[in-house]
């Protein structure tokens, strides 16, 4: 069967590379499901967390903070400025950072560069508290 | 006369002081110039993406989106300039100080347009400061690492001026100028338009094996663009930052490596004239010794 090739790309560098399954994540219009031969398709990604279900059975939970997924001929990229393996995400941090966020929005700042953060922190929790669910 | 021996010598203890300080900041640029090209290796896949899904998109949308679309008889253009934090880089800053004003003059006197100043760096904020020319907006203290966040800053204000109607303090076009790093050896600066974008230059083919990749889009064409071209130019200004920052470190070792060079040669200039002194205090001790043991005998001869 057919796999595939996924690339999680932030502004940093490679976040996640490999063979997969399936890829889920959430774009504008609603949670969306990739498997293989899928059409070749391009939309926008709200924050979410997407997981990655890999070729050797492993669940792969990556923040995504917007951005894109775009799909073609079993090649699949999720480009994300900010995307973040769920592994490497330091939880304690991210919680911090969501509730200092949180503060400032609660506070009457409602800035989009506020709202930008809270949301890739919200991400960000979410995904690293998917990825110990999973253990 | 030479110098005086004593001169000489402490000259040439403070110039091997100076070859010591700037051998150590040599060798630190070496080290970090690695980093920042592996820095901005990483970001390639990134912006191999956008290219990618934004020609993706242009295929199939018109493509006429605020941030296309050409001013006709731009009023006030803006120019966003990288400079460094601090000095011993060579000509780095200066280069690009040279190229904003050539731009300048062209813009202005020839073309009669305003200029708007954004300026990266406390180099390029110095200048303008010490010269009374206005600022509209800066950042400063992160020309040798900077960091995508503050490439978002910078881009989200660049984008709020371009949106905003020129009678209202917005720009008709941004151009940057940064310096791009083409190898250890060289680097230029460069003078890009970022905004209206110029979507067809520069955009790669959707896919080499399927040229006509179909791509459905989700909502839509433009809802993807409208999404996708501030990313695109956030990631523009990104890689400007990357390049200028690797350029800067560049820039820095080879200042520093002939500021080494130089102190070395100064050192053996110096320690040359030192030898060449002491040499010539002997000969006069000796022949002051040897004229007054010749004047001695005359001396006793005439008794």
């Amino acid at each position: 069967m057919a796999v595939l090739r996924v690339e999680v790309v932030s502004a940093d560098g490679i976040a996640w590379e490999g063979d997969a399954l399936s890829v889920i994540a959430r774009t504008v219009e609603g949670d969306l499901g990739v498997l293989p031969d899928h059409e070749p398709f391009l939309a926008v990604l709200v924050p979410c967390a997407a997981e990655v279900l890999t070729a050797d059975g492993h669940r792969e939970v990556v923040a995504v903070d917007g951005g894109f997924i775009s799909v073609a001929d079993n090649r699949v990229s999720v480009l994300s400025p900010f995307a973040k393996i769920a592994r490497e995400i330091d939880l304690d941090a991210a919680e911090h950072e969501l509730a200092a966020a949180e503060r400032r929005l609660n506070a009457g700042d409602l800035d989009e560069e506020t709202r930008q953060h809270y949301l890739r922190a919200q991400a960000q929790v979410r995904a690293a508290h998917l990825a110990q669910s999973a253990k | 006369m030479p110098a005086s021996l004593r001169e000489l010598r402490q000259r040439r203890k403070s110039v091997a002081a100076t070859k010591k300080i700037t051998r150590a900041m040599e060798l630190i640029a070496s080290s970090r110039i690695i980093r920042a090209q592996q820095v901005a290796a990483r970001a390639l896949p990134y912006t191999r993406e956008l290219n990618r899904a934004v020609s993706a998109v242009a295929n199939k949308s018109r493509l006429d989106h605020p941030l296309t679309r050409d001013v006709q008889d731009p009023k006030r253009v803006a120019v966003l300039f990288i400079t460094s934090d601090r000095g011993m880089n060579g000509a780095y800053s200066s280069n690009v100080l040279k190229l904003v004003a050539a731009f300048r003059q062209r813009a202005e006197e020839q073309e009669g347009r305003e200029i708007v100043r954004y300026v990266i760096g406390r180099k390029g904020i110095g200048y303008l400061k010490y010269r009374n020319i206005p600022i509209h907006a800066h950042w400063e203290g992160f020309s040798d690492a900077p960091t995508y966040d503050r490439a978002v800053e910078i881009a989200n204000k660049l984008l709020e001026d371009f949106l905003t109607p020129t009678e209202d303090g917005g720009v008709d076009e941004i151009w940057a100028v940064y310096t791009r790093m083409e190898s250890m050896l060289t680097q230029t600066a460069r003078v890009r338009r970022l905004l209206p974008l110029e979507v067809v230059e520069g955009v790669q083919e959707p896919d080499p094996e399927h040229p006509d990749a179909l791509y459905l889009f989700e909502p839509d064409p433009d809802e993807v663009l409208n999404a996708l071209l501030p990313l695109y130019i956030r990631s523009r200004v990104w890689f400007y930052l990357l390049q200028s920052a690797a350029s800067q470190l560049a820039s820095q070792q080879r200042a520093m490596k002939s500021a080494t060079d130089n102190a070395q040669q100064l050192i053996e200039r110096l320690t040359r004239e030192a030898n060449q002194a002491r040499q010539a205090e002997i000969t006069q001790e000796i022949s002051e010794i040897v004229g007054g043991a010749s004047a001695l005998a005359d001396l006793t001869e005439n008794e």
